[in-house]
Parts: structure tokens; sequence; C-alpha cells
């Protein structure tokens, strides 16, 4: 029995890190994915700035999940949402302004992030907390790993560094195109292809199996 | 009674040409263009040539081996990407930039939508696009051209070592004597010292230590073969040079000094090259003739308008990418209207047509529909 | 109507309301909390910020004060800043004497509003050197102007000298094109990179012209710090 509730709850958590991953299968968040990812460090605090709203909040609406009306559900998701985001936008204060000035208005455009009010109404509301946060917690992992993908590859190709580290020493040309916006799209774009690809390798391995079981 | 009826929809008269044989015509036509370039800049332009082709050729095998695209890599359209993309490229560009530029250009121009006939821009200039976005600096980077040692010696910064910046022309170019200013584009030296290079050397291109692209002279005689023997529109380039000329005459006539002659401006840069061998690419230029005009007129105003009025001293590139991007909707407002339609319709809504037992095609027991080519994956 | 179908159960709305209520109550509740517990260190995170700016652009400097130039004059930053009011830092070594001061300036760049923080010396009526606040001027290009060491050397010494009657710059800080300089009060800018340089010297100049005829006649009021 525990077992069972074990491998659920790993399910849960390996949902939104593999088989719906927010940025590579669901494609939503775009706006601070394409926007902030010019380089790693950017990435993972958004990434994780996001991640703390969407386990928080998740965790808040499924406790209120018994006695909000389904009216005002949508109202009270986003007074909870706004609230983890202001909380968020003065902890970046106060940990760095380097990243608050780099991050600019994407801290408080996490708002409208659509993971979060996505995650809250179609899971959040109908699990209890524990359930819920792992969910939300798989998500946002799924959400940092995806930001992050898209910052590794512009920062080394668009500086040469990684999380500031020098890679290619001093001479390094940068490919100024990745830290603009095209290179945004365009990596993205590329780990879609890479993505989709191997679905799709996977779907054909499955259906071939499949027929073979069938039959 | 051993007769095959072929029964397939129209057309049914095709003309003798394939695709490979108008690809190769062309390929025979920058053959000379090329040989120009590597005589004004040497071995360095030979360099950049060759990897940049190569890695065309190499991305497309790729690309094609995937299933997923038109065409093949014996059609001849990838030498010609790879040839245009390395006259459009500084001949010092450093080799492994020229290779991404080459792989951009397959990958984002061509792959991405298909494969040959199914792209929407030119893809010699995508790639251009592409590395004039990464570095802006290494493609802005010109040396002097017919320099003593070019045919032994590499320009510096070619050999850059993969992702590391290329070495200072600039101090190369000290030590051996000249000045900073004849590495300069003629382009960038009316944008940013307003000196305008006399017409007549930039149309030989044979004059001093310039840094300019082969000769106009030369590129408009290869272009005249392919039109002459109808492998290419003439519409297109008179267009694109008609409206570049008028419109920076019509400058020139109303402002005065403070801009270059037309006969600078039709012959500095890549206008002619672009004119007459990337306007014309046949999936993304109108085919249309009154479109062809529309098309070429609109590329010849934005190179003109960006070259006056934008930070940058080239606008060729631009232009025809823009140009590109509005072909289907000049296709669509050009149509010519069929034979018969918008005079008298209501004559013809009053005719009637028998059914002539003529006009019934024949199916034979032994006719055959012939096999469509279909892609393994081609995405629908 | 038909209302012998399953009416729909009503919520009524004193509970709607009771439940807003209670869950802005909480909210509001998080985000002060918030708020108080992360407002010295965002403050004193700010603070620092604008000092290592200030002391890069007046390397001798320890401390700083922050003063206003009213058209009534120059008293120190605080309270209610005047309207039109020019913001400008003084800037104190480890003596508490006047090591220069630095002024906020802004102009418009190639992509956006490039602002920029220099540092002017009464001593010399000149800019001795420029800090980047905020730009997002293209990588590569624009932000050559604080990496490229021939640009950095206009900012030496920067002749923005008053006129006699202490109304105007005796010459304005003009931007010439590469390797033309001739003047103490030209800014040569970069090849290439020349819509950026040309924001820098813009920048420099509208602030100088804005403040320095206020704050020269009063120099000395801000020669020793006041503590």
């Amino acid at each position: 029995m525990s077992d069972l509730s074990q491998t659920r709850t790993f399910d849960e958590f390996m949902e939104g890190i593999w088989r719906q991953n927010p940025v590579f299968v669901m494609v939503l968040g775009m706006c601070p994915t394409l926007a902030v990812t010019v380089s790693a460090m950017n990435a993972l605090s958004m990434g994780l700035a996001t991640a703390f709203v969407l386990v928080c909040s998740c965790g808040l609406v499924s406790l209120m999940r018994n006695i909000v009306p389904k009216e005002v559900r949508i109202a009270t998701y986003i007074v909870i949402i706004a609230t983890f985001v202001t909380v968020v936008d003065y902890a970046i204060q106060a940990v760095s302004l380097a990243v608050y000035d780099a991050l600019g208005a994407f801290i408080q455009l996490i708002v409208v992030n659509c993971i979060i009010l996505g995650r809250a109404e179609a899971h959040a509301s109908k699990h209890p907390p524990a359930t819920a946060m792992v969910n939300a917690l798989g998500m946002s992992l799924g959400f940092v790993i995806g930001l992050l993908a898209l910052g590794t590859v512009r920062e080394v190709l668009g500086a040469g560094t990684l999380f500031g580290v020098s890679l290619f020493g001093a001479n390094f040309q940068p490919w100024v195109v990745m830290v603009l916006p095209p290179g945004g799209f365009i990596v993205l774009g590329a780990w879609l292809l890479l993505f989709s690809t191997l679905k799709q390798r996977k779907e054909v391995r499955l259906a071939e199996q499949g027929g073979g079981h069938g039959a | 009674m051993t007769v095959q009826t072929e029964i397939r929809s129209a057309p049914h008269i095709k003309g003798p040409r394939s695709v490979e044989q108008i690809m190769a015509n062309v390929v025979y036509s920058l053959a000379p263009i090329c040989a120009f370039f590597v005589y004004q800049y040497g071995i360095s332009a030979l360099a950049s040539i060759l990897v940049v082709t190569a890695s065309c050729l190499l991305a497309e095998r790729v690309f094609v081996r995937t299933g997923t695209q038109a065409g093949s890599l014996s059609d001849f359209s990838a030498t010609i990407t790879g040839l245009l993309l390395a006259l459009t490229l500084p001949p010092g560009f450093p080799l492994w930039m020229g290779v991404v530029a080459g792989f951009s250009a397959m990958a984002l121009g061509k792959a991405l939508f298909g494969g040959i006939g199914f792209n929407v821009f030119n893809p010699a200039l995508v790639g251009r696009a592409f590395v004039q976005a990464a570095f802006p600096a290494a493609i802005a980077t010109y040396t002097p051209s017919f320099l003593p040692g070019r045919f032994t010696e590499f320009i510096p910064s070619s050999l850059a070592w993969p992702l590391m910046a290329p070495a200072d022309t600039a101090a190369w170019l000290k030590a051996m004597q000249y000045d900073a200013l004849a590495s300069a584009s003629p382009l960038a030296r009316w944008k940013f010292e307003g000196f305008v290079t006399p017409a007549w050397d930039l149309v030989t291109s044979l004059t001093g230590h310039m840094a300019v692209g082969p000769s106009p002279l030369l590129i408009l005689l290869c272009g005249a073969y392919l039109a002459l023997r109808r492998f290419m529109d003439w519409r297109i380039p008179i267009a694109v040079l008609g409206s570049a000329g008028l419109s920076a005459l019509l400058i020139y006539a109303v402002f005065g000094t403070r801009f270059p002659d037309p006969f600078f401006m039709l012959f500095s840069g890549g206008l002619v090259l672009g004119a007459v061998f990337m306007a014309t690419d046949m999936a993304t230029s109108p085919v249309t003739p009154r479109g062809m005009w529309l098309y070429g007129a609109l590329i010849g105003l934005l190179t003109v308008v960006i070259r006056f009025y934008s930070g940058l001293p080239e606008g060729v590139m631009y232009a025809i990418l823009i140009g590109n991007a509005a072909t289907p909707l000049i296709e669509r407002i050009t149509q010519p209207t069929p034979f018969g339609k918008g005079v008298s319709i209501r004559a013809r809504r009053q005719a009637t047509y028998t059914l002539h037992p003529d006009y019934i095609s024949r199916e034979e027991a032994g006719a055959k529909t012939p096999k469509k080519r279909f892609l393994k994956n081609k995405p629908k | 109507m038909n209302t012998s179908a399953i009416p729909p159960q009503a919520t009524p709305a004193t509970s709607l309301v009771k439940t807003l209520g209670i869950v802005s109550a909480v909210c509001g509740l998080i985000i002060v909390g918030a708020y108080q517990g992360t407002y010295d260190a965002a403050a004193a995170n700010r603070r620092l910020a604008l000092e290592r700016t200030v002391f890069k652009v007046v390397p001798a400097a320890k401390s700083m004060v922050e003063w206003q130039a009213t058209p009534q004059g120059i008293r120190p930053a605080g309270g209610e800043p005047a309207p039109g009011a020019v913001k400008f830092y003084a800037a104190y070594d480890a003596q508490g004497a006047l090591a220069g001061i630095a002024v906020e300036g802004a102009a418009k760049g190639y992509a956006d509003t490039v602002r920029i923080l220099f540092g002017y010396s009464p001593d010399c009526q000149c800019v001795t050197g420029f800090g980047l606040v905020a730009s997002k001027e293209t990588p590569g290009i624009g932000d050559k102007i604080v990496t490229n060491h021939e640009f950095l050397a206009n900012f030496d010494a920067l002749d923005v000298k008053l006129n006699a009657e202490l109304s105007a710059l005796a010459n304005q800080v003009k931007v010439v094109k590469h390797g033309t300089k001739s003047q103490a009060w030209e800014i040569d800018a970069i090849a290439g990179a020349t819509v950026t340089s040309r924001a820098v010297g813009k920048a420099i100049n509208d602030s100088a012209q804005q403040l320095l005829p206020k704050l020269v006649p009063e120099t000395e009021k801000l020669r020793k710090k006041e503590s």
C-alpha cells in the first residue's frame, strides 16, 4: 500500500519534469522563458522565484480548496499568487540588487505566468496539500530545467561563460545574436525540435512494440 | 494493342528544362565571379568560398538524410547558396564563422521550411543575416583588394581558431604600410566619413586597393548570360537597379550634396550581386510579371532608404529579405485576369457548352497512374 | 421558467464576501510581513550599489552625501525634493575633504536611454570619469563605452568650465568623429559605436549645463563633510 502511494507521489513529481514539462511539452510561460534567459544565473533565479510562487500558492490554494466557493475561485487564486509574487519581489531585492535589475519587470509578471494559475486551477484545487505541493515542485523543477537549458546555451555561446565562469579564455568571440531576442527564439526552437524528435521516436518504438504484442 | 496511356492532371506539356539544369547554369555563371573574387583577395577568398560551400553541402546532406526535405544534394541549389554566401562575406571572414554561416543558411533558411522550393527567404541571405547578428564586428572588417602577398599569405583573421576572436587585421595592415581607411568598404567610408568613391572605380573594381566585392560589370555580364538563355527573369534585376537608381537620383536631386550620386549607389556594396543573383531566386520571388516589377521596385527603394537613413552602411540584404517576405502578398495582388473574365461576364453566363464526346478522356484497360513522389516524413 | 430541474446551489453573497475578505486579510498579512522583513536589507543593498558606482567615478572617495541643487541654491537632500531639483552626490575621502562630485545623467542611446553617473572635480572644473548605471546597448558594440581604453581616456580631464557669468558651460561638451579630438571639451567617439558615444556626451553635457551654474558658486559649502 505504501509502495503504491510512493510510486504515485513519484509519478506526480516526475510529471512536470518530463511528461508535461511546462517549457518543452506544454510550451507555457514563454514570456520569461525567452526574455530572461540571457545567462544561466538569470535563468536559475527566475526559475527559483517562479518555483517559490508555484509551490506556495499551490499549497495555500489546496488548503483553501474546501472553503472557497467556485464563483470566486479565480479571484482568490490570483490574490494568493499575487501575494507570493510580491513576497518574492521583496526577497530578491533584499538578496541581490544585481539579479533584481537583470530580471526587471519579469518578476512582477510571474503573476500572469499561466503555469501557476493553470496548476492552481487544474491540480491544486482538487488535491490535498501534500500532493499538490509535490506536483507543483515537479512542475517548477521542470520549469527551472527548461530555463536553464536555454540559459546555459545562450550564455555559453553569447558570452563564453557559464554562471559567470569563463570557459574559453579571454580570446573568445561572443555570438552577439544569442543574447539578443532572436537568439532566444532560435535556441528555444532548437530545444523544442530535439524534444519533439525524441518524443516521436519513442512513439514509433512504442507503436512497434504494441503492434507486436497485439498480434 | 499494347499502347499504355498515362492518366494525369495538367500540365501536360513540360519544357525540357529541369531544376538541375537551371541550377547548374547558375553555378557556371557564378564561376567567373568567384574567380575574380579569388584574383582580388587571394587564398583567403578561395578558402572562404570552399569552406562556406562545403559547409552548405554538408548541412544539406544531413538534412536531406532526415527524410524531411524536398530535393537532393545533386540539384546544385546548396552549391549556389554556398557560393553566394561566400561572395557576400568579407574575404577575411574567419573560416569557422563561415561554417556557422553556411550551416545556419541551410538550417534556418531552407531545411526549416522543407527544402528546395519551399523556402520563404533566400537561404544565403538568411545565413548572412545570422552571422551579421552574431558577429557584427567580424562581418564589418574588410581588407583592401590586390594586396601584394595575397596568393601566398592568408589574411590573419581567416585563420582564427574555432570559437575564438579573429586576429586584428588593422595591425596587420599597418605593418604593411596601409592606412586603416583603405580597409573600410566604400559604403562605410561614405556613411562614416562622407567620402564618395568614384563610380567608375567601383564598376571595374580593378583600381587600387579598395575593399570591394567582385566587379559589378562582371556580375552584370554573367547575369546577362543567364537572362539571355532564359534561366533567369530579366525583369527583377532591371526593376531593382532601376528603382534604386531612380530613388537615389530623386534624393540626390532634392537634397543635393548630403547624399552621394546615384551611380555610387548602384555600383557600391552588394546591390548588383543582390539584384542579379539573390533577388531572382525562383522560390522566393513572385511569378507574375507585374509582381516581378513591383517586387524589384520594392527592393531597390528599401535598399536606398536603409543605406541613407539607418545606422547600417549596407541595406541590400535586409531589403531582399523584406521583399521575400512580401512575395506572397505581391503575387496575390498582381494575379493576371484569366482570358474571358472581367470584361463581359453577362455574355459568358448565357453561353452554353455542349458535352462533346471528344472532351471525355478514354480510360483504357492498361492505363496507369503515375506514382506520386511523397516524402517519407514530410510534415503535413 | 422550469423550476422542477435541480437548481444549482446558489452560494449566499455573504459567504462569498466572507471568503474573499479572509483570503485578502491573510494575503495582506503575508505581504506586510515580507515588506517589513526585507526593508532594511533592500535599502542597504540599494545604498551599497549606489556607493559602488559613486566610488568608481570618484576613486579617492570613502564616503558620500546626497545633495540637491534647487533654483535657490544647493542643500543636502532629504525631505521633499523640490520641483526642478537636480540630485548629485558629494564624495569625501578618508579625511573628510571633498574628493569629487558624482552627477547623474541620461540620454537616448541606440536601444534605450543610457543612464550614467559621472565624476566632476571642482578643482580642475572637469569631468574625471564616468560609470554606467543602466544601458541596453548592443552587446559587443555599444557596451564598448566602458571597456574601450581610448574612449575612457577622454574622461581623464574633460573640460566643463563655466563661462564668465557662470550661467552656462563655456564650451559645450561635443562628441566628435573618431580620431578628430582637438579640444579639451571634445569627446573622441568610438568608431562603430558613434550613437552610444554621442549619448554619453549628451548626458554629460545636459546634466552639466543644468547643474553646474547652480553648483559652482556654492562649492565652498561642500568642502568639508558635515557630520
